[in-house]
C-alpha cells in the first residue's frame, strides 16, 4: 500500500524546510501504523526528522502528536485510520506545549500542572498497622481514570487552556479526581477548595476535546464535571461557576425550561454592581433587538410533573 | 416526513430569528413538524453536572413522548442535539440504567422502549433531503459572499454518542451547505473549536477571547459571514463579537463578521426575504451583507 505522510517540520538548523510541511510517500504493509512511516522516514529517508517513542504499544504515553490536526498516539493510530484511499496524512506537534525539535513538544508545562494537584496520596489520622485498606467497590470506578499514560493529548486540544495557560487543564484535573474520590485520602476538602480556584474545574467550557482524543478513555472532562459537583456538594459555592450551575437548576426545577435572564443576573452574583452593569449594555442592546428573554423565564405546561422528576432523582441521591 | 420539533429555550428566547427561519425553511421542503411543547430543557450539560441521572431521566423523558407520537425528534441547535444524544447512548448501553429511569417516569405513563431517532436540522437536510435534492429548492445563487463554517462541540464530540462511526461524513456536512449554496467556503482551523459560550457567565476574559480568535480568523481568510447550527455559539459569537475583538484584537478594531444560523443561509439560498429570516434582530450588523446578496447575487441556473 502507498502511504502519503505530511510532516510539520520545526528545526532552526535546517532552514530549507523550517516551518513547513515536508512530504514523504513510500510503499507500506496495511498495517502500518503513523509511527512506524515516521520511523522508516528517520532510518530510510531522512536521519534530521526528530520523533519521541519508546513503547510503541500505547504504554509509555511518549509519542503523542497531530494527525490530521487532532492529538493521538501515533503508535495506536493506523495509517488506515486516518487516510482514505491513501489521501496524505498530516503529522504535526502536539498544540499547546511549545517545540523542542520537528514532533517532539516540551512537556515542561504538563508535569507541571500535574505536580501543581500534587498527584500522590494524603491519608489523614493515625498510621495503619500495615497498608491502607480499600474496598473493591470504592475504587474500581477509578480504574479509568488511573489508566492515564500522559501522553499531553488532551492537554494539546484542550480550548480553555488555548487562552489562558492559568488552566490547570485535562490530564491534571483527572488526576486530581483520582486522589479526590480515593477513600484513603484525608485531603479532598483542601484539594477541592484549590481546584475551585480560578484556573480550576470552572474554567473547562465542556468542548470534549479531552474526551475525544484520550487514547485510553480518561474522559478527563467527565472527571471535571464530577469535580464541580464534589466543590459544590462541599460547600464551595460562592463562584460564578457554582451559582451558574444552581441558577440553572432551579430554573428548569421550576418551569421546565431555562431562564436566561436570571441565569445571567444570578451568575454574575446579584449583588455583584459592577458585574451587573458589565451585562447591562448587552442586554439593553438586545432588548432593543426585540429578543430580550422574558425574564419571568419560560414555562411548560408539564412543569408539575417535571418538578416531580426533579424531587424524585434528588431525594435518591440523598 | 415529519418530526417532533423540539426548538429548545434560545430559538423562543434570545434567537427568536433562529425559530423563524427554520419555520420558513421546513415550510418550503414540505417538512411537517409538530412543535414539542411538554419537552423539558435538555440540561444543556449544566444539569448534567449537577446531577447525571437526573438530566438523562428528563431526556428520556423526551424521548418516550416522541416514541408515543411516532416520530423523530429535530433540533435546531448543536448543544441540545449532543446533550439528547449522549442521553441516548448512555441509556442504550445500559438496559438497567433505562429501566431504572423507566421507572420514575412510569408515574406519567411513559415508558422509553429506545426507538426515537434524534437529528439535528442540519443532518435532516443533508440526509434524509440530501443536498442534491435540496439544491433543486435553492434560487438565489449565494457566490457573491464568502462563508465560514462553526460547528458547535456538541455538534462534533464525542464522535461515539454522535453516530460518527456509521455517519463519518457529518464532520463536514455544514461545509458542504456552504459549498451547496455556491457561497466561497472559508475553511479555518477555529472552526470545530469552543465558541466560549459556556464560560460566558463564568470566565468572561477567557471567553471572549475564544470568540475574537475565532470571528478574527474567519475575517482574515476572508469571510463576508459565519453560519453555525448552534444558536449558543451564534449568542456569544454575534452578540459579544464587538466586545470581545476591540478588546482582543491586535488593532482593537472589531470585525464585524455577521453571525448567521444555519436555516437562514439555506433560507438565502432559496431566495426567501430576509426580513422573512430575522436578518434584522442580529447584534452585529447584517446590512452590508445583505446588499451584496440583494445587488450580486445571481438566480440559479437550470
Ligand atoms: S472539555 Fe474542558 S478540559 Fe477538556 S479539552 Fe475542553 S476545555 Fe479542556
Ligand atoms: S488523560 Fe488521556 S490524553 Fe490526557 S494525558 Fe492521560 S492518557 Fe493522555
Ligand atoms: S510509543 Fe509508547 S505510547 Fe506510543
Amino acid at each position: 500500500m502507498q502511504a502519503t505522510v505530511r510532516v510539520k517540520r520545526h528545526n532552526q538548523e535546517l532552514p530549507a524546510t523550517h516551518g513547513k510541511f515536508q512530504e514523504f510517500s513510500f510503499d507500506v504493509p496495511a498495517n502500518t501504523t503513523v509511527l512506524d512511516a515516521l520511523i522508516k522516514i528517520r532510518e530510510e529517508i531522512d536521519g534530521t526528522l526528530a520523533v519521541r517513542c519508546s513503547c510503541r504499544a500505547s504504554i509509555c504515553g511518549s509519542c503523542g502528536m497531530r494527525v490530521n490536526g487532532q492529538a493521538r498516539l501515533a503508535c495506536k493510530t493506523k495509517i488506515t485510520d486516518v487516510s482514505k484511499d491513501g489521501a496524505p496524512v498530516t503529522v504535526e506537534p502536539m498544540g499547546n506545549m511549545p517545540v523542542i525539535k520537528d514532533l517532539v513538544t516540551d512537556m515542561t508545562l504538563f508535569w507541571d500542572k500535574v505536580r501543581q494537584v500534587e498527584p500522590y496520596l494524603q491519608p489523614s489520622g493515625p498510621e495503619p498497622k500495615g497498608e491502607y485498606i480499600a474496598s473493591d467497590e470504592s475504587m474500581t470506578h477509578l480504574v479509568g481514570v488511573m489508566n492515564c499514560i500522559m501522553c499531553g493529548a488532551c492537554v494539546s486540544d484542550c480550548t480553555a487552556l488555548e487562552v489562558d495557560k492559568n488552566f490547570i487543564a485535562p490530564a491534571a484535573l483527572a488526576k486530581a479526581y483520582r486522589f479526590v474520590a480515593d477513600p484513603r485520602d484525608g485531603a479532598a476538602k483542601q484539594r477541592l477548595a484549590k481546584l475551585n480556584e480560578y484556573g480550576g474545574v470552572w474554567d473547562c467550557t465542556r468542548c470534549y476535546y479531552c474526551v475525544e482524543v484520550c487514547p485510553k478513555d480518561v474522559a478527563p472532562m467527565d472527571r471535571i464535571m464530577k469535580l464541580r459537583d464534589l466543590a459544590m456538594e462541599a460547600g464551595y459555592n460562592n463562584t460564578p461557576g457554582s451559582r451558574h450551575t444552581r441558577s440553572f437548576a432551579r430554573s428548569v426545577k421550576k418551569g421546565g425550561l431555562l431562564n436566561e435572564t436570571m441565569l445571567a443576573v444570578e451568575s454574575t452574583g446579584l449583588f455583584n454592581i459592577p458585574g451587573q452593569l458589565a451585562q447591562a449594555p448587552i442586554g439593553i442592546k438586545s432588548f432593543i433587538k426585540g429578543k430580550l428573554p422574558n425574564p419571568l423565564g419560560h414555562k411548560i405546561p408539564a412543569r408539575k410533573r417535571i418538578k416531580r422528576v426533579f424531587e424524585k432523582v434528588e431525594a435518591e441521591r440523598k | 416526513m415529519k418530526y417532533a420539533w423540539w426548538p429548545g429555550c434560545v430559538a423562543r428566547g434570545a434567537t427568536p430569528e433562529l425559530y423563524t427561519s427554520t419555520v420558513a425553511v421546513l415550510k418550503r421542503l414540505n417538512i411537517e413538524f409538530e412543535e414539542m411543547h411538554d419537552f423539558s430543557c435538555t440540561g444543556a450539560g449544566v444539569l448534567q453536572e449537577r446531577n447525571l441521572k437526573l438530566a438523562d431521566t428528563l431526556n428520556v423523558r423526551n424521548f418516550a413522548i416522541a416514541e408515543k407520537l411516532g416520530l423523530p425528534i429535530m433540533t435546531v441547535c448543536s448543544t441540545c442535539q449532543g446533550v439528547m444524544a449522549q442521553a441516548h447512548y448512555r441509556v442504550m448501553k445500559d438496559p438497567a440504567y433505562l429501566k431504572e429511569i423507566n421507572g420514575v417516569i412510569a408515574e406519567e405513563g411513559l415508558e422509553y422502549k429506545g426507538t426515537t431517532v434524534i437529528k439535528h436540522l442540519l443532518w435532516i437536510l443533508t440526509e434524509e433531503v440530501g443536498v442534491d435534492e435540496l439544491k433543486k429548492h435553492f434560487t438565489r445563487n449565494l457566490s457573491c459572499i464568502s462563508v465560514a463554517p462553526f460547528y458547535g462541540c456538541y455538534l462534533l464530540r464525542p464522535t461515539n454518542a454522535l453516530g460518527y462511526d456509521e455517519k463519518p461524513e457529518r464532520e463536514a456536512e455544514l461545509d458542504r451547505v456552504i459549498e451547496a449554496t455556491g457561497a466561497r467556503f472559508i475553511d479555518f482551523a477555529g472552526k470545530k473549536k469552543c465558541c466560549g459560550f459556556p464560560i460566558l457567565l463564568i470566565n468572561q476574559q477567557n471567553s471572549l477571547k475564544m470568540v475574537a480568535n475565532h470571528t478574527g480568523a474567519a475575517k482574515d481568510g476572508g469571510a463576508d459571514a459565519m453560519v453555525t447550527p448552534c444558536p449558543l455559539c451564534h449568542l456569544n459569537l454575534d452578540g459579544y463579537q464587538d466586545k470581545a475583538t476591540k478588546r482582543n484584537r491586535p488593532d482593537h478594531q472589531k470585525v464585524s463578521l455577521p453571525i448567521i444560523h444555519f436555516p437562514q443561509l439555506v433560507g438565502l439560498a432559496m431566495g426567501i426575504e430576509p426580513e422573512d429570516l430575522g436578518f434584522q434582530k442580529h447584534m452585529v450588523s447584517t446590512k452590508d451583507l445583505l446588499a451584496t446578496v440583494r445587488s450580486k447575487a445571481t438566480p440559479v441556473a437550470r
